[in-house]
């Protein structure tokens, strides 16, 4: 429904029209305050045009500030004592761990490896899973990607290694604490909204370009769910059974270790398997700053245009999640202290278990060191000629297409945004908020909105901005005509349940292949692929949402005689709004972070400031600041949207 | 290889404890296995003399012929292993100083970070010229230089800059730029010369030429950043516009650059590491040397002919024994 708004009036668009409950006490009726608002606020705009706009100035004094920095850690790097007892140190630590974790993975050959990977499948799951495992990392073989993959398995192995080391015993204590989480619940915030792009720039500063710096940044991203969902886990275990434990006198240190972590067992192991799939999905941008692995093979068919080289890498990717996803979730199902198995059958697993890794290993002695380059699927070229035929034949489609999104949705924001006075959008946003969420959201989201202004990005904030707005507002129209569907069609359900899980699964950069092969290098093109990346968890949302509404209240609007139509919009939409509230929230949040990543495809805005502070460095001081505003745009966004509701403390980022 | 890669995390893990026990702090090039040049380190054990060179792949084509060939040739002839790496012009620099890079074998110009990485920080040191000679500009699909008279001059730029506008770049003519980490002086000239025209970022060398084609074969206006040597200008007929000629120094201040790009002596980088311990490898790297028409024939079958860089300079290599004979080292 929202999402119909002709997007004209700034910042207003994904706000639902409806008014919050404790509106309705109010005497007028309740379209009058919104109204007056956007009334008020369009005249201001028509008579203040084009002053008091901020424009870009690549020179602006924070970007010198930054600059300025740079140059003397770079001159005192090997001098100060900061860095050649802490920074150098944490440097060499992590490089070392990769290294170490990387010669791990290679000693064993591709058969020996692709051997215990099975192993570790059966242990954790049982044959289907050894299976899967098997199959996963023979295909790395397969898609022509053996050695990066090998490589990104040590990245993440590492990043998730220290992300648990750290995380784990920090989510018991604040599992614990409460005064604990109320401290880290900000922090843990801010790092969970701030896309990925922003860790890297202060990565460079202190640890420069390697595999140790794109392990720290993919250690940041990855450790708020370790800490998180361990938190949630021992705070959910029943204070009955802890207090059982006590009053049979055991100390602390025994409750922890015989009864709190039994219990939590399985959703730690849900933490370990976040901590994974989030590590995994940093690897391609990390890859950056000089990351090895599959991430640099698909920024190397990101900056030639060439899907046919990202194809592999990315389905290498897809391929790697899944097996880790599957042999992480098994492992943490199954029941603790395998009580429920008997001894020989979990002998029998051991066994099983040694016997596929021992079998990779002999492999090793009959098969060559390399991947035999015989078996390697080369799909670069089929792909490249498919994708020029769909570009040709689609040609005068895909280009109306990116031309009247162009014309009719981009531009005109873009103008009415860069055009308006600063102080008209902050107070836009001050409304909006407010209404949507009180006065201390509406405080924090003004402050961001400034915050970008005064670190000297606002038009290039307000460019972003367009983009996600024009992007959330497709997201959610699709989104929720899907998710209607779904609701109301089970057969429909069925059908795009499969496709919805694959899409989720992937890593966010695939999406940028399809876009980038049909629409070029444009800002319609981060659009695109920001509206496949949000799109699925919006469906599952309102469907959720949709189809947990009361059967009673369902029933009793039908018993009045309403309609399927009426039914919909005056029973069931209404009372799912808390969930579809949620989906705008989960929709902004996510399409966010792949307008920035869009900026490696032309989208312009921060993200571009962002990729060019990476390549030019005179642009450093830009691309830091440009990482510090989509934190602000982020967490404006979040307070806007997460005002309709409490927000659940977890998030489902992916 | 495996044993080379084994000594060299070896000699990382000894540095390491060795730092860590001598309390002095550790400095950017206490390394660790990543961070150790070991083509000479390894080239001593290992008995086909191999060890690993890491080459800085930059994105264009050109570039990465120049780099196919040396990697084909250390590889098939010398016995060396190659790792390359995908990273921006500039970041390839700062890998000289972490040991993420040994060589940069096609620099253009940036005197800014020779001065920075060679004089100043030492960690770099130049290993000739490739042979290729390189020159950045404007350029127009050469049915618009027949058509509309004069447009290849600047000053009659922002007359025709209505032709140039897109649904990119509102009520300003388009310049359409390359990939992000491409030198530029785009803004600076546009805006000295006070140019009704916006840069346009294309994301890739393969989004300029592909509009660079589109432009030829349906007759659309196109005004574009290129360089010289490139395969394209053997399928499209391109025509430069003329900015003010490059004058010595006229490029100093990148603030106030008024002037055409300069031509350049494409030269090789390597890092003092190789430089001192390369062995082979750097003689090599630094013999290489090639005119423009071979590398434009090697990115030509990267590009266009379906060929892996390996592939391309593998042909290149068996068609040409005599070119690259000399570059061996005796």
């Amino acid at each position: 429904m929202t999402s119909h708004a002709p997007p004209a009036p700034p910042v207003q668009a994904p706000r639902p029209p409806a008014p919050s409950a404790r509106r309705r006490a109010v005497r007028p009726p309740r379209w009058v305050l919104p109204l007056a608002g956007i009334v008020a606020a369009t005249a201001a705009y028509l008579a203040f045009r084009g002053t008091a706009t901020l424009p870009h100035d690549a020179e602006a004094a924070p970007f010198q500030l930054v600059n300025d920095v740079r140059a003397w850690v770079d001159a005192n790097r090997n001098q100060s004592p900061v860095f050649l007892f802490f920074v150098n140190y944490v440097r060499l630590f992590v490089g070392g761990l990769y290294d170490l974790l990387h010669l791990a993975l290679s000693a064993p050959g591709w058969t020996g490896l692709t051997g215990i990977a099975a192993g570790l499948g059966l242990l954790a799951g049982g044959w289907r899973i050894g299976l899967i495992a098997a199959l996963g990392f023979g295909s790395f073989g397969v898609l022509g990607v053996w050695e990066a993959s090998v490589a990104t398995l040590a990245l993440v192995l590492t990043a998730v290694l220290l992300s648990l080391a750290a995380g784990l015993p920090l989510g018991i204590w604040a599992g614990h604490s409460p005064r604990l989480r109320r401290l880290l619940d900000p922090v843990l915030d801010v790092m969970q909204i701030m896309p990925t792009f922003a860790y890297l720039a202060p990565m460079v500063l202190f640890f420069q370009i390697g595999p140790a710096s794109a392990a720290v940044a993919t250690m940041i991203y990855s450790i708020p769910p370790a800490i998180r969902i361990t938190a949630l886990a021992i705070g959910q275990i029943s204070p009955t059974a802890v207090e059982a434990s006590f009053s049979m006198g055991t100390t602390r240190g025994q409750t922890l270790r015989k009864v709190e972590l039994p219990m939590a067992r399985a959703t730690i192991g849900l933490a370990v398997n976040q901590t994974i799939m989030m590590a995994l999905s940093m690897v391609v941008i990390a890859a950056l700053i000089a990351a090895p692995g599959l991430g640099s093979d698909i920024i190397r068919g990101l900056t030639r245009a060439n899907v046919g080289v990202m194809l592999p890498a990315g389905l290498a990717i897809v391929v790697m999640a899944i097996v880790l996803d599957r042999v992480t979730t098994s492992a943490a199902a199954r029941p603790p202290y395998g009580a429920a198995r008997s001894r020989t059958a979990s002998r029998a697993r051991w066994v099983s278990a040694a016997a596929a890794a021992l079998a990779g290993l002999a492999l090793g002695r009959v098969l060559p060191a390399e991947f035999p380059s015989d078996w390697v699927l080369r799909l670069a070229g089929p792909v490249n000629e498919a994708v020029e035929a769909a570009k040709f034949s689609w040609y005068g489609v895909t280009e109306a297409i990116r031309n009247l999104t162009t014309e009719a949705l981009l531009n005109p924001l873009q103008s009415v945004l860069t055009g308006a006075p600063w102080w008209l959008a902050a107070a836009v946003v001050l409304a909006v908020a407010w209404r949507a969420g009180g006065p201390r959201p509406a405080a924090v989201a003004v402050g961001c909105l400034l915050a970008t202004a005064l670190i000297g990005l606002w038009q290039h904030t307000m460019e972003t901005l367009t983009t996600v707005l024009v992007a959330v507002a497709l997201t959610l129209l699709i989104g929720v005509l899907l998710g209607i569907a779904a609701a109301r069609s089970p057969w429909f359900a069925a059908v795009q349940r499969p496709l919805l899980d694959a899409a989720q699964t992937m890593p966010a950069f695939v999406y940028l292949l399809p876009a980038l092969a049909l629409f070029g290098a444009t800002r319609f093109t981060a659009v695109f692929a920001s509206v496949i990346y949000a799109v699925p968890p919006v469906i599952r949302l309102v469907e959720d949402g949709i189809r947990n509404v009361a059967p009673a209240a369902v029933e009793a609007a039908r018993s009045c005689g309403s309609t399927g139509w009426q039914l919909l919009r005056k029973v069931r939409l209404p009372m799912a709004r808390r969930a579809i509230m949620l989906a705008v929230n989960q929709g902004i949040v996510m399409t966010l972070a792949m307008v920035v990543v869009g900026g490696l495809v032309g989208a312009g805005g921060l993200g571009y400031d962002v990729v060019s502070g990476f390549s030019q460095r005179a642009d450093f001081g830009m691309g830091f600041a440009a990482g510090a505003a989509t934190v602000l745009l982020g967490i404006m966004l979040d307070r806007i949207t997460q005002g309709a509701d409490a927000r659940p403390s977890l998030r489902t980022t992916t | 290889m495996r044993i080379a890669h084994r000594i060299r995390l070896l000699a990382g893990v000894l540095t390491l404890g060795l730092a860590a026990a001598g309390c002095g702090g550790a400095t950017v090039d206490t390394g660790t296995g990543s961070a150790q040049p070991s083509a000479g380190a390894a080239g001593s054990s290992a008995p086909a003399g191999g060890g690993t060179v890491k080459i800085a792949i930059n994105p264009w084509a050109g570039y990465e012929a120049s780099a196919a060939v040396i990697t084909h040739l250390l590889e098939e002839k010398l016995g060396y292993t190659v790792e390359k790496k995908e990273l921006a012009e500039q970041v390839s620099w700062e890998g000289f100083e972490t040991g993420d890079v040994d060589v940069i074998v096609e620099n253009w110009g940036h005197a800014d970070l020779k001065k920075t990485f060679i004089e100043e920080k030492k960690v770099a040191v130049e290993a000739g010229s490739t042979g290729n000679k390189g020159v950045i500009g404007w350029y127009i699909p050469k049915w618009m230089a027949d058509e509309y008279p004069g447009i290849t001059d600047y000053k009659n730029l922002n007359k025709y800059a209505e032709l140039f506008k897109t649904s990119e770049s509102g009520d300003k003519g388009q310049l359409l730029f390359g990939d992000p980490s491409y030198v530029s002086n785009e803004k600076a000239i546009i805006e000295n010369l006070k140019l009704n025209y916006k840069v346009v970022v294309g994301g890739s060398e393969a989004a300029l030429i592909e509009s660079a084609t589109q432009a030829q074969q349906q007759k659309k206006p196109l005004l574009f950043y290129f360089w010289d040597p490139h395969w394209l200008f053997n399928k499209v007929e391109l025509a430069r516009v003329n900015l003010p000629p490059y004058t010595d120094g006229c490029d100093a201040d990148p603030k106030k650059v008024a002037c055409d790009y300069a031509e350049l002596d494409l030269d090789k980088i390597v890092s003092k590491k190789f430089a001192e311990t390369g062995g082979k490898a750097y003689e090599l790297v630094k013999n290489f040397s090639w005119t423009n028409e071979h590398q434009n024939a090697v990115a030509n079958d990267i590009t266009n002919n379906g060929m892996s860089a390996e592939d391309a300079a593998k042909k290149w290599v068996d068609a040409n024994p005599t070119v690259w004979a000399a570059w061996i080292p005796k």
